[in-house]
């Protein structure tokens, strides 16, 4: 699996990163959290897949506090799909790939 | 990813975990297809304290890390992969049916794809998933820093989240629809003497309220009543629901509610296919049950493949 596709973002280089010329889909997520665990797998397969088209990328709420909070985030693993820094859609929970196929599309 | 195997395993929680453990020791020619990272629902438990070997009791996450890790050591076969469609209309060969458009086909098969969590399916549930309504107090707990949250149900798994979400919330408030819990003695033991968890009895939510964010509960009572509850968070932890999408329910004789009926051998009215876990219909669902029966089903399965010979 290609973990090193996905990539790894903070608060600091987060807002330039959506407002990059790909969509992002951004996981949000937490070492303690058991779903973000399991939907892990999925989002390298979806990296590898859609190198070059969407940007797939992931923030750890822990060591990001501000982030998460302005987008209310108040469950994980959520996902954001962002285009020129705006939200396109959201989903909550460990989903499978085909709901986040389905997500990414909404921005291509 | 072979096109066909002796035996496939469809899911990666405890039950599945063990079968792929039997598997892998009796060398079957095998897969374990998961859709994401093995574990299934114990991966949403803060805390087991009933599974023997453990007597310091550990979390959900390093149970199935240490089953995973287990099976791995006898070459346990794993392939991420999403079953859209199970067909069992060949008598020898099941046909299992990828989200890719590929297919895998077996002899013998284990079904092992757990449940999930039930929604309560009242007003403002799915607008406000995620946005202070959650069905995992171990995720989503942090989250709730000083601030009042509600726990509707009275089983162990939300007594023992109302539990954990006191270490985080500054109140918990449980909501249940009888006059006592159903959770295990011990669990309703450290409830009671928890001072930061209140009960509410006799009572269901009808909406769940809050423009961007969850801001009050509506409730009746069993004798008609209704009220508000303010809260900043909702935790629905109200038993499961099997995840039986994609399997031809009708043939493997579901009950009402769409788990699969099994024999004492793990063996379901389809032959050559076994269910273990909790997608079995049931009245006991434990880890430690789904970890017997998917070894049960490993040797069903094996007695079957013989036979076939």
């Amino acid at each position: 699996m290609a973990s090193d596709k996905v990539l790894q973002l903070n608060d600091a280089d987060f807002d330039a990163v959506i407002k990059g010329a790909q969509p992002t889909l951004v996981d949000f997520w937490a070492p303690w959290c058991g779903p973000c665990k399991a939907i892990g797998p999925v989002i390298e397969d979806l990296a590898a897949e859609y190198e070059g088209k969407v940007t797939i990328a992931k923030m750890n709420v822990d060591d990001n506090p501000a982030t998460p909070g302005k987008f209310g985030i108040r469950a994980i693993p959520t996902l954001i799909l962002f285009k020129n820094g705006q939200v396109v859609d959201q989903i909550t929970g460990s989903v499978g790939k085909s709901q986040l196929v389905a997500l990414i599309n909404k921005a291509l | 990813m072979k096109s066909h195997y002796q035996l496939v395993i469809l899911g990666g929680g405890p039950a599945g975990l063990s079968a792929g453990l039997y598997a892998a020791r009796a060398r079957l020619d095998h897969v374990l297809l998961e859709k994401g990272a093995t574990g299934g629902q114990v991966l949403l438990t803060d805390w087991v304290d009933n599974y023997p070997g453990f007597p310091e009791g550990l979390t959900g996450f390093d149970l199935v890390e240490r089953m995973a890790q287990h099976a791995k050591r006898f070459d346990l076969n794993v392939e991420l992969a999403c079953v859209t469609r199970v067909d069992l209309d060949d008598e020898r060969k099941k046909v299992l049916h990828l989200e890719d458009g590929s297919m895998v086909t077996c002899d013998a098969l284990i079904i092992c794809t757990g449940a999930r969590a039930n929604t309560i399916n009242v007003p403002g549930e799915q607008e406000l998933r995620g946005k202070g309504v959650s069905y995992c107090g171990t995720c989503d707990a942090p989250f709730y820093r000083n601030m009042h949250v509600a726990v509707i149900g009275g089983g162990n798994t939300a007594i023992q989240e109302a539990e954990y979400l006191t270490k985080f919330a500054s109140k918990v408030t449980v909501i249940h629809r009888r006059d006592s819990l159903r959770a295990t003695k011990i669990i309703q033991e450290m409830a009671f003497a928890n001072d930061k968890i209140e009960f509410l009895w006799n009572k269901r939510v009808t909406a769940i309220e809050g423009s961007n964010a969850v801001e009050r509960l509506q409730l009746v009572d069993n004798d008609g009543s209704t009220s508000s509850l303010e809260v900043e968070g909702v935790f629905v932890l109200i038993g499961v629901t099997p995840n039986n999408a994609g399997l031809p329910l009708e043939q493997l004789n579901a009950d009402k509610w769409g788990f699969i009926p099994t024999d004492i051998e793990s063996r379901t009215c389809v032959p050559g296919v076994m269910a273990a876990g909790d997608i079995c219909s049931k009245d006991v669902r434990q880890i430690i049950n789904a970890a017997g029966e998917g070894a049960v089903a490993v040797l069903a399965a094996e007695k079957y493949l013989q036979g076939l010979h």
